[in-house]
């Protein structure tokens, strides 16, 4: 839900990193607060345990620019991704404009993240939300690790895509970052299905993550043009 | 049951801000409170009256609505449909927090200047006031014919921005 302040002149926005446990969601956030200027970001929250294990969330806002004289800041926030932590998990999620998930692209780590992905369209069906009509991306970290699954793999395991409904959306649509590939296309069955656009990243070197956050922050203020 | 905590788009103006800090500055005067802020359920400041705050306020509004949907969690485990109001007390400062309209958050920060009792009684009243004024603006939502969409057709401006 964007909060539009026509007193301050802001547009605020929440996008929510989502993803199971120790794939790099508050790396993700780690590193934005590190490399951008600091009068342009907030504090860095962090709900976590001793062990450094995010227990509540982490939370950053940052400004990215002004649209039309209205400052955008995006409030950046992270879910805790261990199975346990579902119901704080869940709450996070409220008035949420955009979504990255960040999946874990080792091979060990598949399970999880399928668990993880069903576990986000669950918590979103419970607010109302349909992750296939809003602001919805999927950042493939940890690229660098020897035992990375191909994305191939991944994209089939993750991203199969949805049944497209709408017949003027029936229609092919190359991924801008991938060329050569659909964000939606038809099947040989006839069936047309569309997917959430794909980015991969390092994000402990931070490769990708302004990638992703960019990404997202375009699409969530694309959704309320 | 309770009405679910809405997440539709919703926006106001600066009639609608100054009705708001109007409210908030007869409250704050009545209780002798040092500050109050409006928080909206998914963590976004939305107002500030009285005394500026020497924290960041929009990490402390973050808080707040963590806090209180933490709360309503807990509430629903032990069978209450919500808690409406929290009260957190300090050595020195205190806060009350109290639910308007189930989509903002009411937070008022005071210290010895003033008593509990008094705050909350003043709370109840404003949180009516609040309610009525809110309500009008949610009612609105964030539709395009009430306030003009300010993005539309930004397409090229927020392409970029993003270059």
């Amino acid at each position: 839900m964007s909060m539009i302040n026509y007193a301050s002149r802001e547009i605020n926005c929440k996008i929510v990193y989502y993803g199971p446990g120790l794939g790099g969601k508050t790396t993700n956030l780690e590193h934005v607060y590190g490399k951008v200027q600091p009068d342009t970001r907030g504090k860095l929250i962090s709900l976590a345990t001793e062990t450094e294990r995010t227990l509540f969330f982490d939370f950053l806002p940052v400004d990215l620019g002004t649209i039309r004289g209205f400052k955008t800041r995006f409030h950046l926030y992270t879910v805790p991704g261990q199975v346990y932590y579902n119901a704080s998990r869940k709450l996070i999620l409220k008035g949420v404009d955009g979504i990255v998930f960040v999946g874990d692209s080792q091979v060990e780590r598949m399970e999880a993240n399928q668990e993880a992905m069903q576990n986000l369209y669950d918590n979103m069906a419970e607010y109302g939300y349909d992750l296939t009509t809003m602001p919805f991306l999927i950042q493939y970290n940890k690229r660098d690790l020897p035992n990375a699954a191909s994305i191939r793999e991944l994209q089939a395991a993750l991203n199969p895509g949805w049944e497209v409904s709408d017949p003027a959306r029936m229609r092919p649509l190359p991924d801008p970052t991938h060329p050569g590939e659909q964000l939606i296309e038809q099947l040989p069955t006839g069936e047309w299905i569309e997917r959430a656009p794909y980015l991969e990243a390092v994000a402990v070197s931070g490769e990708g993550v302004f990638e992703t956050l960019k990404a997202v922050s375009k699409l969530v203020l694309k959704s309320l043009a | 049951m309770s009405p679910p905590v809405s997440a539709a788009s919703w926006s106001f103006t600066e009639d609608d801000f100054g009705a708001i800090t109007k409210a908030l500055e007869r409250f704050l005067a009545d209780c002798n409170a040092r500050c109050a802020l409006i928080v909206d359920r998914t963590g976004q400041l939305v107002a500030t009256v009285g005394q500026r705050p020497d924290f960041d306020p929009t990490a402390f509004a973050t808080l707040t609505a963590a806090d209180f949907s933490a709360n309503d969690q807990l509430a629903k485990l032990i069978g209450e449909n919500d808690f409406n109001s929290l009260f957190h007390q300090g050595e020195k400062e205190s806060m009350y927090l109290a639910d308007v309209a189930r989509r903002v958050i009411l937070v008022v920060l005071f210290d010895s200047r003033t008593t509990l009792g008094l705050v909350r009684i003043k709370m109840r009243q404003t949180v009516v006031e609040l309610t009525q004024l809110f309500e009008i603006v949610f009612s609105r939502g964030g539709s395009a014919d009430a306030v003009p969409n300010i993005l539309a057709g930004a397409d090229d401006e927020i392409d970029k921005l993003f270059q």
